[in-house]
């Protein structure tokens, strides 16, 4: 196994939606850094590389806050919510290419009190995936936004496969009775039944309001280093066995795939599996990038935990439950922690494999998978080891 | 951003350049243009510079049949664009065109819940705006 590097420290800020975070999404994200700075034993000033979620902010302006006075490598993953776990490699890459020792990844906004998500109206091309393919061949016919998308696949793969509006609501049931367990989860103290799912309205048919992520204020960050590095460094080393992203064909344009369910994580998964050395079957647990329900689903399928079309007896034979053979999302994920935009799951993931993860901490778990989904269905993997 | 929820928004519109101008005066004409391979004769959508199959920057507009069927959909129950406010319940289709290529649109008469997949149909056209005419389906014979 390649365990060059490493994920050494993690930090977040609280989740919240009412009454709003109170503080800029710049502001938000320096405080996480700088609890994962602190948590991996580092002075920010040691911080040479950053690589900020996309749109979210410049490394510039991470450096001039933190006093980065040695930034060297500055990049950012242009893959929407797959971003994180893709940039977990390039991170990696670049700390065995030399190119920096101490990678920052921030990821943090106000997405209940700023703009949301939903609401995006702009017809700039350049601010939805797709650019002028969307603008010129979606929005004239209403189809502006990330559940009327996804909702478009959801349909299809109810008609190939069988797949159910009750599997669906199995997902957001399970990730709602995660968040129990975590005192940092907005949605602690609201369960939810299946039968409170059913009865929720439809957004984008199939599509009902509890099959969607929930929007939040918040931040969260990690700091990758080399292994050798991290000997010397208070953090708990996380190594990272291997990440990989692919985009699905054609990237920029939903509707005339092939193939519709090839996204880019059919590709991603193989090839991190195949470099770490391990495969699906060894996985303790994965975090699922859960913007949606069957997001979810089509993840599980595409990594390979269950075949295609398989996803709804998946989740239905209660595999993805914190007890299950597969616990998926223990923090209760996008869907009922917080949109912490995916570098929640990495957290999350780090705490499973310190054992630091509480209430919820699984029985010595030793790989963890971390996936995520972005755009028109931009996908990456990380797998991750316990030292 | 709910004060902004006004129905006066208009509904967005393509911007009407490159290749995007030539399939909108298409449909202005009663044409459903789509690009043509003269490398391979494979017919696509978006337009695109080249083929990406075979590699040929030859094509030429071609008018589909405009027959198709219902490949997928998602009924929009609540606007997420405040021009779409008084349009909801709205189906957005994907429509798999006889000679394969695919295109979101409405099927103007059947309901959202009357949607099938598999559902012929067939393209009718209708003028969005002086300058736009936006392609449109309806329901066909088997």
């Amino acid at each position: 196994m390649s365990t060059q590097a490493c994920i050494v420290g993690i930090g977040e800020t609280a989740y919240c939606r009412k009454p709003g975070s109170g503080m800029s999404e710049l502001g938000l994200q320096l405080k996480a850094a700088t609890a994962a700075i602190a948590n991996a034993g580092l002075r920010p000033s040691e911080i040479d590389g950053i690589m900020p979620f996309p749109n979210l902010g410049r490394a510039e302006e991470f450096a001039a806050n933190l006093g980065c006075e040695n930034l060297r490598f500055a990049t950012t993953v242009h893959m929407g919510g797959a971003a994180p776990a893709a940039s977990l490699g390039v991170a990696a890459a670049a700390i065995e290419a030399g190119l920096a020792h101490h990678v920052l990844l921030p990821a943090g906004w106000n997405g209940y009190s700023g703009a949301r998500v939903r609401e995006t109206v702009s017809e700039q091309s350049d601010s939805i995936p797709g650019g002028a393919i969307a603008r010129d061949y979606y929005l004239p016919y209403g189809l502006t936004a990330p559940p009327q998308w996804y909702a478009l696949l959801a349909r299809r793969h109810m008609f190939e496969f069988g797949t159910k509006p009750e599997h669906l609501g199995q997902i957001a049931v399970t990730m709602r009775a995660h968040a129990q367990k975590n005192p940092n989860a907005v949605m602690q103290g609201r369960p939810m039944t299946l039968d409170d799912y059913l009865a929720s309205p439809m957004l984008a048919d199939p599509y009902r309001f509890f099959d969607c992520c929930i929007e939040t204020d918040g931040a969260a960050a990690v700091v990758v280093t080399s292994l050798e590095r991290a000997r010397d460094l208070e953090g708990k080393a996380v190594p990272i066995l291997a990440s990989a992203s692919g985009q699905p064909y054609p990237a920029d344009e939903i509707t005339n795939r092939r193939d519709l369910f090839r996204t880019g994580l059919t590709i991603a998964a193989p090839e991190a599996f195949g470099r770490a050395g391990v495969t699906p079957a060894d996985a303790d647990f994965a975090m699922i990038y859960d913007c949606f329900t069957f997001e979810l689903l089509q993840q599980l399928e595409e990594v390979g935990f269950c075949k295609r079309g398989e996803g709804g007896d998946f989740v239905s034979e209660g595999h993805i439950g914190i007890d299950g053979s597969l616990p998926v999302n223990t923090h209760g994920g996008l869907l009922s922690e917080a949109h912490s935009l995916g570098m929640g799951h990495i957290v999350e993931a780090v705490k499973q494999l310190r054992g630091d993860a509480g209430e919820r901490q699984l029985d010595s778990p030793s790989v963890g998978v971390v996936t995520g989904w972005g755009d028109f269905g931009d996908g990456s993997v990380a797998i991750l080891a316990r030292a | 951003m709910s004060e902004q929820k006004k129905t006066s928004v208009p509904k967005p519109l393509p911007v009407l350049e490159g290749f995007t101008k030539a399939f909108y005066a298409g449909c202005a004409r009663g044409e459903l243009l789509f690009q043509v391979c003269g490398g391979c004769n494979r017919w696509r959508h978006v337009p695109r510079e080249l083929c990406a199959e075979c590699g040929s920057w030859e094509w030429e507009w071609k008018a589909s049949s405009g027959r198709g069927r219902v490949f997928t959909w998602t009924v929009i129950a609540r606007a997420l664009h405040p021009a779409f406010a008084d349009a909801v319940p709205l189906a957005a289709v994907v429509v798999e065109l006889e000679e394969g290529v695919r295109l979101l649109s409405h099927v103007i008469d059947c309901a959202p819940d009357a949607l099938e997949m598999e559902m012929p149909v067939e393209v009718v056209f209708e003028a969005a705006s002086d300058e736009v005419t936006l392609p449109l389906f309806r329901r066909a014979a088997v």
